[in-house]
């Protein structure tokens, strides 16, 4: 019996990723007709390969990516966005889960910087770039730079919340068992506010990306950014569009690996129960 | 009564904010509750009557606006570490599985995982939870979550018990079956019992005394009656045995008063 209802759900995920595969798909053919200078007659351009040259051609850009990875060029470009990703990533976490539990637990702390903390979240933070070059040079410190402050909030203000709703039953009880102020903090605030740190750390993915890219598109002479950069120099759409679509296959994956992540040590979780149908 | 295992004297309990008055709340005045060294008591009231709020004095979670609280003669400040609690809503850590939530309390106190782990499945076995050691919460019952939290305060030996309506979430059957264990554990080695409930059937059945409490606000013990039923009892046989139904019919007496106190001033509200 369970057999048979494992295989009817295995074929559900494969019915499932085949449609996903065909969307894709189909937006690369319609991207494709729209853009071919001699598919179709201009419609809405005069000229008739106007449409490529503000949206780019999906089989220039497959070649332009193609030569990145043949060649090997774009390995060093791709390798410094990675590393500031990643570093922003990891500094913005870290620092958002200590300034979130500091806060959390300190009231009269957390009184005390409340304006100060909205004023700076509220900030557009990415005009701090300049700031950062000029403090941190053009290398990648300042790109880190611009990328914690975006992470940091997302994780800081998940992990104040994640605090403050910690269950107070939960928290009387391990008091009851004897529970020292640093053994509740060890034991009961810290794991219960991972779900919400995980929760943060999907959104906070991709704006590490955002910091880095954005960082390199400011001011830099490696990266992703830079080449998007010095492609829009050109007006050398089909390049731009190959950095975009690089940048978010690496999203993705960060975001995948997050989620393995958060699967291997969140296995406590109730997960919504599906019932099948027989 | 200076033998008592817990002893909670003239306590009064106000909540509310400073800064307006008029949003003050004196959920107890005067409540005064003594437990003997191997005593079951039971607490009864109508709902909002600060039961709940008189264990929390107990435990030592709150302290009193005034009164004194002293446990085997001594006063009491901070948590009261000879103390037990129940809670009645879920109070197991949804992170840990079945065992590590029994040794929380004792790898609080530095006791080696091994040795703790050991007790722990002991005291699995115990509740009847044997093999369930690496099931985490969510993946029990109710009534399976509620043995797991009994082991779990029962493995530090604590010398009082505090229960705060620990089975009313149950269904009826797991409730008695449940209320016969608790029964049995207690037999084994006599620890003081403070019982909250609001179901003078359950208290009756489990008690040596049942101390009945006025409607809130201000509430305080009206009520105070021996069951002197044989024991070992099994709860669900002793329902039916004419003495329990004279002592309901007595306690109830003194309590519908104070229930109907209690449910017009919610109807007001």
């Amino acid at each position: 019996m369970s057999g048979s209802k494992d295989s009817r759900g295995w074929k559900a995920r494969v019915r499932l990723k085949f449609w996903q595969g065909f969307l894709l798909g189909l937006l690369f053919v319609l991207w494709y007709v729209l853009t071919s200078p001699t598919l179709l007659p201009p419609i809405y351009f005069a000229e008739p390969n106007q449409a490529a040259f503000f949206f780019g051609e999906p089989l220039k850009v497959a070649e332009r990516l193609w030569r990145w990875f043949a060649s090997g060029e774009i390995y060093v470009h791709l390798w410094v966005t990675l590393v500031e990703t990643l570093l922003a990533f990891l500094i913005g976490t870290v620092l958002g889960v200590i300034f979130g539990l500091w806060l959390a637990l300190a009231p009269a702390a957390s009184a005390l910087l409340d304006p100060y903390i909205k004023a700076v979240n509220a900030m557009p933070r990415v005009i701090l770039a300049p700031i950062f070059f000029v403090w941190f040079g053009l290398d990648i410190a300042s790109k880190v730079a611009l990328g914690v402050t975006l992470v940091f909030f997302i994780v800081f203000f998940n992990v104040y919340q994640g605090v403050k709703e910690v269950s107070p039953v939960v928290l009387a009880n391990a008091r009851m068992l004897g529970a020292s102020p640093r053994q509740l903090l060890r034991y009961v605030y810290v794991p219960s506010a991972m779900s919400w740190v995980f929760a943060s750390l999907h959104n906070s993915v991709g704006l590490a990306f955002v910091g880095a890219v954005v960082g390199e598109y400011l001011g830099s002479a490696r990266g992703v950014g830079y080449l998007i950069h010095q492609a829009e120099g050109f007006f050398d759409m089909n390049t731009v569009v190959a950095g975009i679509v690089l940048l978010t296959a690496f999203a993705l994956l960060l975001d995948w690996a997050v989620g393995v992540l958060e699967r291997r040590l969140m296995v406590w979780q109730p997960r919504a129960v599906e019932t099948e149908r027989t | 009564m200076n033998s008592a295992a817990l002893a909670l004297e003239s306590i009064d309990c106000t909540f509310g904010s400073r800064e307006d008055a008029s949003q003050r709340y004196t959920a107890l005045r005067g409540a005064t509750l003594r437990v003997a060294k191997g005593e079951f008591v039971s607490v009864v009231g109508p709902t909002g009557c600060g039961k709940s709020t008189l264990l929390n004095v107990a435990a030592g979670l709150l302290s009193p606006s005034a009164g004194s609280v002293a446990v085997f003669g001594e006063p009491l400040s901070g948590i009261n570490s000879r103390a037990g609690y129940m809670f009645q809503a879920e109070a197991l850590m949804p992170w840990r599985n079945t065992l590590d939530n029994v040794i929380a309390g004792l790898e609080f106190r530095g006791i080696g995982r091994e040795e703790a782990q050991a007790r722990g499945r002991d005291w699995l076995k115990r509740v009847g939870l044997a093999g369930f050691d690496k099931r985490f919460p969510h993946q029990l019952s109710g009534g399976m979550r509620k043995r797991v939290a009994l082991a779990q305060m029962l493995i530090l030996n604590p010398q009082i018990l505090l229960m705060d309506e620990p089975f009313s979430a149950l269904d009826i059957q797991t409730r008695q079956l449940m209320e016969n264990e608790l029964l049995e554990l207690w037999g084994a080695d006599r620890k003081s019992v403070v019982f909250i409930t609001h179901d003078l059937e359950e208290a009756i059945s489990l008690s040596d005394r049942v101390v009945v409490l006025s409607a809130g606000p201000e509430s305080h013990a009206i009520g105070d009656y021996t069951i002197d039923l044989p024991r070992p009892r099994d709860v669900a046989e002793i329902r039916l045995d004419p003495r329990f139904i004279e002592i309901h019919t007595r306690i109830w007496h003194a309590m519908k008063e104070e229930v109907l106190k209690g449910y017009e001033r919610q109807q007001r509200q």
